[in-house]
């Protein structure tokens, strides 16, 4: 029995080692990457880790003038496309809760349904008559395609499961409807807010597609910056896989902290960005 | 609306009551501002999506209506016609493929072990990493020459492949990358699924010395087929509008061997600028993905439909 359990378990190790190997392999290779010169990363059979770590790839990428500009405009479309997100669908993921208009949740699903390039020729028109491209506007503006869809979409979930019983002894209190929602119903969905709040920013922070077309030489988003990396620089891997882990490294650190929320929030939802 | 929140707890009292004033109507404020938002970047750029498809319409020249004629174009381009093939095969893989291993994954999932909370983190990590740097990254080790998946091959006797950079492996390629990305999410759906079958069943098949297989296959399997099939769902929407990976490893190619209708509709409207045909294709391609929506929809009631009759 003890040795059936014993096996069983080493099975279980086992299995459990097969399935995560492929994301860790594939993190650790791209951080080996990212820390090896030249040599290392053109030396076969390759090299996992070096004799000299190339700390210098991080410092070339940090200290480019550009590079902390295409950061800080990441940082503000994502920032504001987040902001103005919870403040027009958090209303709404209560107001359609509370009304029971499930009908009106399709509208939220045909914008997950759709490519987000057919979202691009009209707006990019719209952008080019308006005279805002080459700011940041138009980023801002189009990530609401994304952000505000998932923002809606989870706090209906978490409105509809928390009582109702507390809002309307609120009511008979004499509280306004906005009172009862500023003051009973939005204490008590906090745990949504951060999980929309964090999916948000993530699917926002990665998004490239809208970058790509509407994103001029000063206003691109950190995506896009690295994307034009590879274009021009082929060949110096080093740095590359330094910038594309600085990109991505603010994602992953929220994907191990904030997992509980992202777990819940894609298991209710299963929304996806773009 | 002042005079609503200043309204004072006696003039509440002689309001009439609470069921009166939670009437669906007052809510329509909270719902007001977003629904603006919506109709600016969603419904009307489809509205104008849908015009503009019906009109010549290239940047830097005037327009003109031409009704369908966009659209009977699409039948007659050669490149289009190619793309379609290369979505369904692509989108075929992307879905089989994540489904089986998240699937998998699920049942490993579902057992308890040391830092599960943390190895789940791991996971899940792919689906969250930035697409474009992933991507970058698998184009360093798609490379033949300083590639470490050939490497990896060489070690268990495999010859040297092109991958990204041969027509005939590039979309199977693609797809592995597509694997990596997304088995993460089939597999949370599907744990929440496992995660709702009740443990009796189980127990009693213990009781009877039912094998593990014999479990899986016949317990967890038809218990968690809807959980399947909204994977599956899910994964064919995303796989058909995949587009980062593909855009930043082989731009569509070599030559056209990876173009897929997103990225041929890319094309069409940022690269020749040809607004009104790329809307034409943006419409079609809509169109396209629910159809296969719908097709998945009905396949799952026909199973419910089947499941229930054999049962009865």
């Amino acid at each position: 029995m003890s040795v059936r359990q014993l096996l069983g378990k080493i099975g279980l190790a086992f299995a459990v080692l097969v399935i995560v190997s492929p994301a860790i392999l594939f993190f650790l290779w791209m951080a080996s990457l990212s820390v090896k010169f030249e040599i290392d990363n053109a030396a076969y059979p390759p090299v996992f880790i070096p004799e000299h770590f190339a700390w210098k790839n991080y410092t070339d990428v940090l200290s480019s003038n550009r590079f902390v500009t295409y950061f800080f405009n990441s940082l503000i479309v994502t920032g504001s496309a987040t902001a103005l997100a919870m403040l027009v669908g958090v209303p709404a993921g209560y107001g359609i809760a509370r009304m029971a208009a499930h009908r009106s949740a399709i509208v939220i699903l045909i914008a997950r349904i759709t490519p987000g390039l057919s979202y691009l020729i009209p707006l990019f028109l719209m952008f080019q008559w308006l005279g805002l491209l080459g700011t940041l506007v138009p980023q801002i503006i189009i990530h609401l395609v994304i952000t505000v869809p998932i923002v809606i979409w989870i706090m209906i979930g978490y409105f509809e499961t928390t009582p109702l019983e507390l809002e309307e002894a609120a009511t008979i209190d004499g509280a306004t409807r906005w009172q009862v929602f500023r003051h009973v119903a939005l204490p008590v969905a906090r745990p949504g807010l951060a999980v929309a709040f964090i999916l948000a920013v993530i699917f926002s922070w990665n998004n490239f597609v809208f970058g790509i077309v509407l994103a001029g030489r000063e206003t691109r988003t950190l995506p896009v910056a690295v994307y034009n990396m590879i274009s021009f620089d082929q060949l110096s891997w080093g740095p590359l896989a330094a910038a594309a882990l600085i990109v991505t490294f603010p994602v992953l650190l929220l994907t191990v902290f904030a997992q509980r929320q992202i777990v819940a929030g894609l298991t209710a939802g299963a929304v996806k960005g773009g | 609306m002042t005079t609503i929140s200043q309204a004072n707890p006696a003039a509440a009292e002689t309001e009439p009551l609470p069921e009166q004033q939670l009437r669906p109507r007052s809510y329509w404020p909270f719902v007001l501002p977003a629904l603006i938002v919506v109709l600016a970047v969603i419904v009307f750029p489809w509205v104008f999506t849908i015009w503009m498809s019906l009109n010549e319409w290239k940047v830097g020249s005037s327009t003109a209506f031409v009704g369908l004629a966009n659209y009977l174009r699409l039948p007659t381009d050669p490149r289009f016609i190619e793309a379609i093939g290369h979505t369904l095969l692509y989108t075929v893989l992307s879905v089989v493929f994540p489904v089986i291993f998240g699937t998998l994954a699920a049942v490993v999932f579902h057992a308890q072990f040391p830092f599960r909370g943390f190895l789940r983190a791991v996971f899940i990590m792919p689906m969250m990493a930035t697409p474009v740097a992933v991507a970058l990254v698998w184009t360093m080790m798609f490379h033949p020459q300083l590639g470490v998946l050939n490497y990896l091959l060489s070690l268990v006797g495999i010859p040297p492949q092109l991958w990204v950079f041969h027509p005939a492996t590039v979309i199977p390629s693609l797809v592995l990358v597509e694997t990596w990305h997304w088995t993460p999410l089939v597999m949370l759906i599907v744990l929440g699924g496992i995660a709702a079958i009740p443990t009796e069943p189980y127990e009693s098949a213990k009781i009877d010395g039912a094998t593990h297989w014999q479990m899986f296959r016949y317990i967890t399997l038809p218990l968690i087929a809807p959980f399947l099939f909204i994977a599956a769902m899910i994964r064919t929407i995303d796989a058909v509008k995949s587009f980062d990976t593909i855009f930043a490893i082989t731009q569509g190619g070599p030559g056209s061997a990876s173009e897929t209708i997103n990225l041929y509709l890319y094309s069409v409207a940022f690269v020749y600028y040809d607004l009104g045909y790329g809307s034409a294709i943006a419409v079609v391609f809509f169109a396209l993905i629910v159809v296969l929506a719908a097709v998945l929809l009905y396949l799952r009631q026909r199973t419910l439909w089947t499941e229930i009759g054999g049962g009865a």
